[in-house]
């Protein structure tokens, strides 16, 4: 293998990790306020479609992704106004999020499908991009893969040392000592869970954006529901999200080449590959149960009732 | 001094005395669908006074406080502060204005540290190492020791108090609400508050002390506002008074007092040995060498503040934790080590859970059900396979009656009543079902007082009948009144137990915060 195809496998990794730590991110956040929304796979699809449209229509792309996020917060909303308002239960209420995200995507982008528009371009940082080896492995990426990374640094920082971070354990934590002490759990869990939506429209535009510019049904192919995973199994860090999400995109890009290169396994059983190994790596990271109790947030899933 | 003096100074007084108005509640009125919590409630605090609001649970204590303290709107009268009239509308604002509360329940949050909680609840943004030199000095002060930087769940319960009052503290209120708060501590633990407390009230800041226990009320109270079914009853100097008038006025009539006679105890019943347990919940208890053997027709107490392994053990010996390796549990004689919650009941042993909903009895099932989980094929409730309803209408119908459950009848669902009148199902539910061996946790906990006392009594009858009964409660003075020995549990370790004659609450009380070694054990064992 020679030095340009490792690092063109090692750039297709990072864009096919990006998406992935978007959505896990915006769901750490929604979980962490203590609500558990497992419509994800639902609001990427949504970000994913409006994205593509709105940027075939208007021929822009930053457009696409804004509208592409309002999208997955309008679902989103939906989700918080049944789960928070008037207490429908969260896991029901996710799956149908899920469920009805697929059908209304499949049916806005029905005219959309089989179109193709230009992805979204790398940009190249000026002078540090012409070092060879590192410039093209680091320095030339498009504005996405910057960002998720600066939401990384945001997050890390937002829940160590920031006082709002402080605010939403507490409210994931203990929502009625939260509403004891004054703090208005409502609304700080409306606030999440539309950060959750927002994030999951980005990540959804991405995939239709920038991965695979265009529009096919169910594009996401549960990637919502890797994100998820990779929440729980990230034990609620950061970090180790983004690792998690760099391995998910590390096995699904290597499968690739792997079926490219003539590995003589079913191409069905190499696709199944990046999920099983995900899923593997993570459960051995947090098999100490120690570690899930201490980080989970306690009323997670629970709804809450404010008692005047 | 002229007439003319005289009576310039009485203005003088009559003005001052007007103005040493901290808080003033008039005609506080509040009411529930089902429940009128408070009706027509007046109260008068002034400054650096220690100020009581004596009554039974469900007397409308707590939702008294919580209307001063903004986390529930009256439906009508007026709150004055200062002499002015105002209207307090969340917790935020009733901090800004001076009034803090330590919480029955503690309002903290397990996974953060001391200084992570009490930074949520001040108002002010203050940076992290400033917070922390004010946390210590404010400790140091008021003698309160606590580490800023420890995570809450690796703390015991006197110390999340401490957390909870230094937070109070740090906002410099002149009014604090301290709801119920010596059901978690240990004797010598109420000791240290209430000289906390006394040199709070000494700078000036009032104190509103909410609470049934009649005592500790005499000893550190200036004045007393009594409440029943929601209405002021009376107001008191409280050690003008005495026990019984106090009482008088909080629950409309004399004490009750249990009638116990000395019995001689027969074989044991139940038997535990060696019992190590390890816990794999952080916020669990590990069990450390617990032995254990109470006999038929005696009653062993095991006192201590929750959160000591009390959970830890009556799961193991309910049969819900399998027991470990090299432990050995007989009932009646036979060996349970590997029997379920289901086989052990067919030994007879009977089991009233702390939690009473969700373990003790299923919420959204009716009583009637819930009767007949617990019963099983007992008492001819079922018969080859087939309910009879008749007789288990009878068998909740029975219990309900006994034991003056409030319901709705025995269709109404478990979670419709209170706490103290499911408690009273399920202790007479289980009494009911002739156990050979009775365990229960907190039998009197939310129960007002005339119920705790028929529980208290149906327990006694129950040992005097020869059945061998296990009582793990925090209520020492509950311990005193009906135990014949008391064992002490303290940080996953079980001490000897030790006839209640030959003991006191101030030996227990040491006990309770682990002060038992190996040495009492052999002088206890050989004695």
């Amino acid at each position: 293998m020679s030095t340009e195809q490792a690092i063109l496998i090692l750039v297709s990794i990072v864009i096919a990790a990006t998406p992935l730590a978007f959505a896990a991110f915006g769901e750490l956040v929604t979980e962490r306020a203590g609500v558990l929304n497992l419509g994800v796979e639902g609001m990427m699809l949504l970000g994913a479609v409006i994205g593509f449209a709105v940027a075939k229509d208007s021929g822009s792309l930053a457009f696409g992704f804004f509208c592409g996020m309002l999208g997955g917060m309008a679902m989103a909303l939906i989700f918080a106004v049944l789960t928070q308002h008037l207490q429908t239960n969260q896991v029901a209420t996710g799956l149908a999020l899920t469920l009805f995200g697929a059908g209304l995507s499949a049916f806005i982008g029905k005219s959309y499908v089989g179109m193709s528009l230009t992805g979204l371009a790398p940009i190249s940082i000026p002078y540090l991009s012409d070092i060879p080896i590192l410039g093209p492995l680091l320095f030339h990426y498009d504005l996405v893969v910057y960002g998720s990374f600066g939401l990384l640094i945001a997050l890390i920082w937002f829940f160590k040392s920031s006082r709002w971070g402080l605010i939403v354990r507490a409210v994931g934590e203990s929502p009625t000592s939260a509403h004891a002490i004054g703090y208005p759990v409502i609304r700080i869990r409306y606030l999440a869970i539309l950060f959750g939506g927002a994030m999951s429209g980005i990540a959804g535009a991405y995939l239709s954006l920038a991965i695979t510019p265009m529009w096919v049904e169910g594009m996401t192919s549960g990637r919502g529901w890797i994100a998820l995973a990779l929440v729980v199994f990230a034990t609620w860090k950061p970090l180790r999200v983004m690792v998690g999400a760099y391995l998910f995109g590390g096995v699904t890009v290597m499968q690739f080449y792997g079926q490219g290169m003539g590995i003589h396994v079913s191409s069905q059983i190499l696709s199944m590959l990046p999920y099983i190994v995900t899923i593997v790596v993570l459960v051995l990271i947090s098999r100490n149960p120690r570690t899930i109790l201490l980080n989970q947030p306690m009323s997670l899933g629970q709804s809450f009732y404010p008692r005047s | 001094m002229s007439s003319n003096e005289l009576e310039r100074e009485r203005c003088v007084n009559t003005d001052s005395s007007s103005k040493l108005r901290r808080l003033e509640l008039v005609g506080i009125t509040k009411a529930y669908p089902s429940v009128i919590a408070n009706q027509d409630v007046n109260l008068v605090v002034r400054p650096g006074e220690i100020h009581a609001v004596l009554g039974e649970n469900g007397a409308g204590k707590s939702t008294l406080m919580k209307i001063i303290y903004g986390v529930t709107k009256p439906d009508s009268g007026a709150i004055l502060w200062d002499n002015r009239e105002v209207s307090i509308e969340s917790p935020a604002q009733a901090r800004k204005i001076g009034i803090g509360m330590v919480f029955q329940h503690f309002s903290l949050f397990d996974t953060l540290t001391v200084a992570e909680n009490i930074s949520l609840a001040l108002d002010s943004v203050i940076a992290p190492n400033e917070l922390t030199e004010r946390i210590e000095a404010v400790s140091q002060q008021y003698g309160l020791p606590i580490d800023p930087h420890r995570l809450i769940h690796s703390m015991s319960v006197g110390e999340r108090q401490r957390v909870e009052i230094v937070r109070c503290l740090l906002n410099n209120p002149r009014l604090l609400i301290m709801d119920e708060p010596t059901s978690v501590l240990t004797p010598q633990a109420v000791l240290i508050l209430f000289e906390t407390l006394r040199r709070l009230a000494s700078e000036g800041c009032s104190i509103l002390y909410i609470s049934h226990k009649l005592d500790e009320i005499q000893t550190l109270c200036d004045k007393a506002t009594i409440l029943r079914g929601g209405r002021v009853t009376g107001t008191a100097i409280p050690h003008q008074e005495t026990r019984e008038s106090l009482a008088q006025m909080m629950i409309g009539r004399s004490l009750p007092e249990c009638q116990m006679v000395p019995k001689v105890p027969a074989e044991t019943r139940l038997r535990v040995q060696q019992l190590n347990l390890p816990t794999v919940d952080p916020f669990g208890t590990s069990l450390k060498n617990i032995n254990l053997a109470v006999r038929s027709g005696e009653i062993v107490g095991i006192a201590g503040i929750s959160g000591n392994g009390q959970k830890e053990l009556m799961a193991a010996l309910s049969g819900e934790q399998p027991m470990p390796k090299g432990a050995t549990t007989t009932i009646c004689g036979v060996v349970a080590d590997r029997l379920s919650p289901g086989q052990r009941r067919n030994l007879g042993l009977r089991f009233v859970p702390e939690e009473r909903l969700g373990r003790g009895a299923v919420p959204s099932m009716s009583l009637r059900l819930n009767a007949l989980l617990t019963a099983g094929s007992g008492d001819g409730l079922v018969n080859s396979g087939l309910i009879s309803y008749a007789k288990v209408h009878a068998f909740a119908g029975d219990v309900i009656a006994k034991f003056n459950v409030k319901c709705g009848g025995d269709e109404a669902l478990a979670s419709s009543l209170s706490g103290g009148n499911l408690q009273k199902f399920i202790v007479g539910r289980e009494i009911s079902l002739q156990p050979n061996v009775m365990m229960v946790a907190q039998p009197t906990w939310g129960v007002d007082v005339g119920a705790a006392q028929i529980i208290r009594q149906a327990l006694i009858d129950l040992r005097n009948a020869g059945v061998a009964v296990l009582v793990v409660s925090e209520e020492l003075e509950e311990l005193f009144m009906i135990c014949d020995r008391i064992a002490v549990m303290a940080d996953g370790r079980l001490s000897p137990a030790i006839p209640a004659s030959e003991t006191s609450v101030e030996k227990v009380g040491l006990w309770m915060s682990g002060a038992f070694d190996e040495a009492t054990v052999l002088e206890v064992q050989h004695a």
